[in-house]
């Protein structure tokens, strides 16, 4: 322990803590802008500078070790005039057309200066305007508004391994982006959106698709209908004022229909018909000697990453459709045919935790007729949010609604894709009891819970025991597949997800995604779990009901037919 | 020498960067990086070509533009600002008929600033590749280039 004065306050504080922590455990705001909880960027920008008694210059707190007998000022009128004057000058750099911006109130530059009490900047615009990079279907660069914070590189750098953005050039001239400045589809860029979802301003959003989903739902000739992951129920509250991970799951289908679909329905049900198709394939390619460790395939920054850097274990990818594809062929193929609609009047709408999902649904191996996406236009949990502000939906008045049929009825095993590891445990809840063919005593698997970047699970499977593993973030993932590429991996199955917490955690979350928003929305995801009446994906009675139906059963002909794809080398 | 011979010297660590990249240019009579290179030198070191690209942009005395046989470089640091009675800058300009950042036509010459380049005790200076010329006047830099435009001829 230590002691310290901050602005006369005596604290005493545990060793190693920055300045910034120090104060905040006191309840004293040092305002930064950089500074990003798990990201590794420190004294950037400066706006943390604070005066030490002794020291020459300031001293930007969120860099500082807090000394013992330090006497630290946050407020002089020195202090407060660097923060303004920093402020105004990123303020001249920068495209501050505040009222037309997609982070219009929820920009954190715009937050600093309203709290800075910047009420006129001294400095001129310098300002040079450079085009947009909208060429690819998930993420938009615009670095007129960019304010070179250093966020988006670290996240693709460090958390992701991906390095496509970094910093070029140098001092006045220093930009953020890809090599050559090039648009983000020339890159090997997996578009799972961390950088967006942590770019304090508006340089990094997703493509925003409401227009067109508004003109769809107002199209009398269209038969619009829309699913929502597992991911977005634990995660949309937040954008409307309501505290982190709450499950807003009947609320969500009320706000939807009023908004005008009138076809409501979950992804959570493809989910258990993801694992009914995988859960086979996996224990096909144990019994027939399969190209093993298989690997899981519902993430589209993970497909990204794998088909443009490691090609060659593209084998060890599971053939099956993502939850989201899957019910975009059902849609077009099945429930076209039993409600006797033509695939080409039918709207599919997804709202997906991910930018990558935008790209994926664009992909042409996901085309069933007439070369028209099964899914037609994804939305970020953020853009739903957007159409819910613009109608003005209040989250608060509105009834709840089950979601409709025939894809409502979901389990609690569905749920879990929304966090890294729930597809395995969803998988190894019905692998094993197919396989063993006895009830499991204990269907939590807590080892492959949690943020951990990799975590491991051994079971039983017909008197054999296989090891899995779970990893999430893509620099994990990396670690996976280079023991795959060397042939010294352990594992029998493995779950990727690109982004950290997996979907919870995904780029086209609500802002502010730190580790502390992403234990609420696990700890969410659970409580559902534990709440459905099914739990087990192989329980859920309206999947073996379109088994019997339509697709035969798992891995049959038709089930491959509709519900699995292939992979191959990009770029 | 080719390019991958240039690689094969060094080993394929990312320390290695900049001593690469800094002996292609030398290696170029139009002194810079091309794309393909960038490409090229990222793969040996098995480093983004973001990295590349990021340290070769970061540096101004490396180039991503063809630039002319021989770099002037004048320095626009205090000393030489201070003691520069004619303009070593618009003289340079005028004389070669372009601006900073440009290439004469003839390929020559690229006109570049620097900052302090350790002459500051015969300021005003500039460097002509890595040779410095000090104690400039109007008449001296007139014979520099001529110098130079005579050996090249």
């Amino acid at each position: 322990m230590m002691n310290a004065m901050i602005n006369n306050v005596s604290v005493e504080v545990e060793d190693g803590l920055t300045i910034l922590e120090a104060a905040r455990k006191y309840n004293i705001n040092i305002p930064t802008l950089c500074h990003y909880p798990e990201l590794h960027i420190n004294s950037d920008c400066r706006i943390c500078s604070v005066e030490i008694d002794g020291r020459k210059g300031l001293k930007t707190a969120c860099s500082t070790p807090i000394k013992d007998g330090m006497n630290i000022i946050t407020n002089s009128p020195r202090v407060l005039n660097a923060r303004k004057t920093i402020t105004e000058l990123i303020l001249a750099n920068h495209d501050a057309n505040c009222t037309a911006c997609t982070r219009n109130l929820n920009c954190e530059l715009q937050s600093l200066a309203k709290n800075l009490g910047i009420d006129i900047n001294r400095f001129p615009s310098v300002l040079e305007r450079k085009p947009l990079d909208l060429l690819n279907p998930s993420l938009v660069r615009n670095s007129n508004r960019c304010i070179k914070c250093g966020r988006c590189v670290d996240v693709c750098k460090n958390v992701q391994a991906m390095h496509v953005l970094e910093t070029m050039h140098r001092g006045h001239e220093m930009t953020v982006g890809p090599a050559f400045d090039e648009p983000l589809n020339d890159q090997t860029c997996t578009f799972c959106g961390q950088c967006a979802n942590v770019c304090p301003v508006g340089a990094i959003m997703e493509k925003d698709n409401t227009d067109v989903v508004w003109e769809k739902l107002h199209d009398p000739s269209v038969y619009v209908m829309v699913q929502i992951a597992p991911a977005v129920r634990v995660a949309i509250g937040e954008t409307l004022d309501h505290e982190n991970g709450l499950i807003s799951n009947g609320k969500l289908v009320s706000a939807l229909r009023h908004l005008g679909f009138d076809h409501i329905y979950d992804t959570n049900f493809t989910a258990d018909l993801t694992i009914m198709e995988e859960g086979t394939e996996l224990i096909d390619r144990i019994m027939n000697g399969g190209v093993l460790p298989m690997m899981t395939s519902c993430c589209p920054g993970w497909i990204n990453f794998a088909e443009q850097r490691h090609p060659n274990i593209i084998d060890h990818i599971s053939s099956c459709k993502s939850p989201q594809q899957m019910f975009g062929t059902l849609a077009k193929t099945y429930y076209a045919d039993k409600s006797n609609i033509d695939s080409r009047d039918i709207y599919v709408v997804s709202v997906m935790p991910c930018t990558a999902k935008k790209y994926e649904a664009t992909r042409k191996e996901f085309r069933s007729f007439y070369d028209i996406p099964d899914v037609d236009i994804v939305l970020t949990t953020r853009e739903l949010s957007k159409m819910f502000r613009q109608m003005g939906v209040d989250f608060d008045l509105i009834k709840e609604e089950p979601f409709d049929n025939p894809f409502g009825i979901t389990t609690g095993a569905a749920q879990l894709f929304g966090a890294s590891g729930g597809v395995m445990e969803a998988a190894l809840r019905t692998v094993y009891e197919i396989v063993n063919k006895k009830p499991l005593v204990d269907i939590n698997f807590e080892s492959v819970r949690g943020l951990q970047g990799i975590k491991e699970a051994t079971v039983d499977l017909g008197g054999k025991e296989i090891k899995v593993a779970v990893s999430n973030g893509l620099a994990n993932t990396k670690t996976l597949v280079e023991q795959i590429e060397a042939g010294t991996s352990p594992y029998t199955f493995i779950e990727i997800m690109a982004c950290p917490g997996g979907c919870i955690g995904g780029g086209g979350q609500p802002y502010g995604t730190t580790n502390d928003v992403r234990e609420a929305r696990l700890a969410s995801t659970y409580f559902i779990d534990e709440e459905m009446v099914c739990r087990k994906s192989h329980e859920n009675e309206m999947i073996l009901a379109l088994y019997e139906d339509y697709l035969d059963e798992p891995n049959s002909e038709q089930a491959h037919h509709l519900l699995h794809t292939y992979y191959e080398a990009r770029k | 020498m080719q390019i991958i011979d240039v690689l094969k010297k060094y080993p394929a660590s990312q320390t290695s960067l900049l001593e690469i990249l800094l002996e292609i240019d030398r290696l170029k009579d139009n002194h810079y990086i091309s794309k393909e290179e960038v490409h090229m030198i990222s793969e040996y070191l098995g480093v983004r070509t973001s990295h590349v690209y990021s340290v070769l942009t970061f540096y101004t005395l490396l180039s991503t533009e063809p630039r002319g046989k021989h770099i002037i470089q004048v320095c626009k640091d205090i000393p030489c600002y201070v003691n520069d009675a004619f303009d070593v800058r618009k003289t340079l300009e005028k004389m070669l008929n372009m601006s900073v950042g440009q290439t004469s036509r003839d390929g020559l010459f690229t006109l570049e600033e620097t900052a302090c380049i350790g002459c500051c005790d015969e300021a005003p200076a500039m460097l002509i590749d890595l040779e410095p010329y000090t104690n400039l006047t109007r008449d001296k830099i007139e014979r520099i280039l001529a110098s130079y435009r005579e050996v090249t001829l």
